[in-house]
């Protein structure tokens, strides 16, 4: 397990996600209202890449002709089958006791203690007056 | 619930080593103008002045709204140029031709709209402006690729005059047929199309899509596209059904038909049922010499996609085993959003000889290539 600095913060907005390669993975990194977290850029339904979905709330209904919007931002949806997962847990709307996409931890680190180290620093290069994202993996 | 899913290792077995056959791909135009190289000067004004006009109740847009930008295409294939998923011969070799080793890919593009060009004399110069370019953009440029021939169905003596000038021209396995014309297709007035794909060595393929003007499902207009999909197979039943009630296969007996993105498990219970009533109700249907499921056995092939889910996984494998293995041949539909990969598409492992008849065998054989 090692952690790796993909971004500094001020890059992904709130809203906005960035696809990075971690120890060979492709790994989504997405900004949920100022909150950061990851998941793996693979379908567990058939592959496909994952976090180049939609993301999107969660529409419910309790009954015919009412509907609400719930978790604005906080699902994803697959850019094949439209699958959707919880960005925040990698839970699956349509299997959540069986189906979930890997999710990876995320930490935002001050440039300041980055420098220190021992963090892998990938090809992002480091400034301890910005904070950076930190997977872990 | 299933289960299976999670956490699957790619299966990268048999089927990929040896090459797979795909039986459903599509390509398209980056714009309608791409076929007016291949239309005479007449038709060609037509399309730029008049255009198309569809049986379609919409004239430019699709009957049922779909969850992904343009008409239903996977978000990951839109070219660099902002053009068409599946316009660029590239990518698609990256996404499907290279990534999954095809060693043919069988084409089923969804225009031209020969088949419901209600103008169709219109219909049949966009046919054949289609299939000379699927053979000269797609198939000279990439030769797994194998090319589709488009007929005006509603305007028999075109439709036969097409089907008989691409014979012996190898670029061209099949001939599509919509599956929604204005009649079901085992009506007589069919036949003579019918006849000229069998004559000419031309397997056929009905593949989903178009609109005859009549709703997509028996009972009217579905709201969502969530009823649309299902359709599908309410289609494909329509179809099996009246080319075998008709006595088509009686009359044609090497007519072979490929069902073409309507999933396959429904098949069965169709036999089943047919079979049923054909004890109690062949009087009225004496041209038939075999029971219904007999035709369906020796006559009609399967294609996976959309393949069907299972809550138990391995009822799929059943579900096979009636239809028959060697009848079910793997199609990813690629670039649509429901396409299914050849690495997942089954939940259920298959045998090494099943991966070879589904992924392969069956498919070459089909249509009449090595």
């Amino acid at each position: 397990m090692a952690r790796h600095v993909v971004a500094p913060v001020s890059e992904i907005a709130p809203g906005k996600s960035r696809i990075v390669d971690v120890a060979g993975r492709s790994i989504g990194v997405f900004n949920v209202g100022g909150e950061f977290y990851a998941l793996i850029n693979r379908c567990p339904h058939e592959g496909a890449p994952l976090c180049i979905g939609f993301v999107l709330g969660r529409f419910t209904s309790d009954r015919p002709g009412e509907y609400r919007l719930e978790r604005h931002g906080e699902m994803l949806r697959c850019p094949w089958h439209g699958w959707e997962f919880d960005i925040k847990t990698g839970q699956s709307w349509c299997h959540p006791e069986s189906v979930k996409a890997r999710t990876y931890n995320v930490e935002v680190v001050p440039g300041e203690t980055l420098a220190k180290g021992p963090f892998v620093a990938e090809t992002v290069p480091v400034s301890v007056e910005q904070n950076y994202v930190v997977v872990e993996l | 619930m299933n289960v299976t899913v999670v956490d699957r290792k790619p299966d990268t077995s048999s089927q990929t080593k040896l090459g797979i056959v795909d039986c459903d791909v599509h390509p398209y135009t980056k714009s309608a103008a791409d076929l007016d190289p291949f239309l005479p000067e007449r038709w060609r004004k037509h399309r730029q002045s008049i255009g198309g006009r569809s049986r379609s109740p919409f004239s430019n847009a699709p009957n049922y709204p779909r969850m992904s930008p343009f008409t239903g295409m996977r978000m990951d294939s839109y070219p660099k140029d902002g053009t068409h998923p599946g316009s660029d011969l590239a990518m698609m070799q990256e996404q499907l031709l290279d990534l999954f080793n095809v060693q043919y890919g069988l084409m089923m593009p969804l225009l031209g709209r020969g088949s419901d060009e209600r103008n169709v004399e219109f219909g049949a110069a966009m046919a054949t402006a289609a299939n000379e370019w699927e053979a000269q953009v797609w198939c000279d440029q990439e030769p797994r690729l194998k090319a589709g021939i488009q007929i005006p169905l509603e305007y028999t003596e075109a439709a036969i005059k097409e089907i008989e000038s691409r014979a012996g021209d190898r670029r061209f396995t099949h001939v599509m047929i919509p599956p929604r014309g204005l009649e079901p297709l085992g009506r007589r007035r069919y036949w003579p199309i019918l006849e000229a794909c069998a004559a000419n060595g031309f397997s056929i393929a009905l593949h989903l899509g178009g609109t005859s003007g009549h709703p997509s499902t028996g009972g009217g207009w579905p709201s969502f596209y969530h009823e649309e999909h299902p359709s599908y197979p309410q289609s494909k039943e329509a179809l099996v059904t009246s080319l075998v009630i008709e006595g088509v296969f009686e009359h044609i007996p090497n007519l072979r038909v490929a069902l073409v993105e309507g999933g396959f498990a429904w098949l069965p219970s169709l036999s089943w049922r047919l079979d049923k009533h054909y004890k109690r109700l062949h009087e009225e249907v004496p041209h038939l010499k075999r029971l219904p499921s007999e035709y369906i056995r020796s006559n009609i092939w399967v294609t996976t996609q959309p393949i069907e889910e299972p809550e138990r996984p391995e009822d799929l494998l059943a579900t096979c085993e009636w239809i028959g293995w060697d009848r079910i041949m793997f199609s990813t539909d690629y670039p649509h959003w429901d396409q299914d990969d050849p690495r997942y598409a089954f939940k259920a492992p298959l045998t090494e000889q099943q991966k070879r008849m589904v992924f392969r065998e069956n498919a070459l054989s089909f249509y009449g290539l090595e």
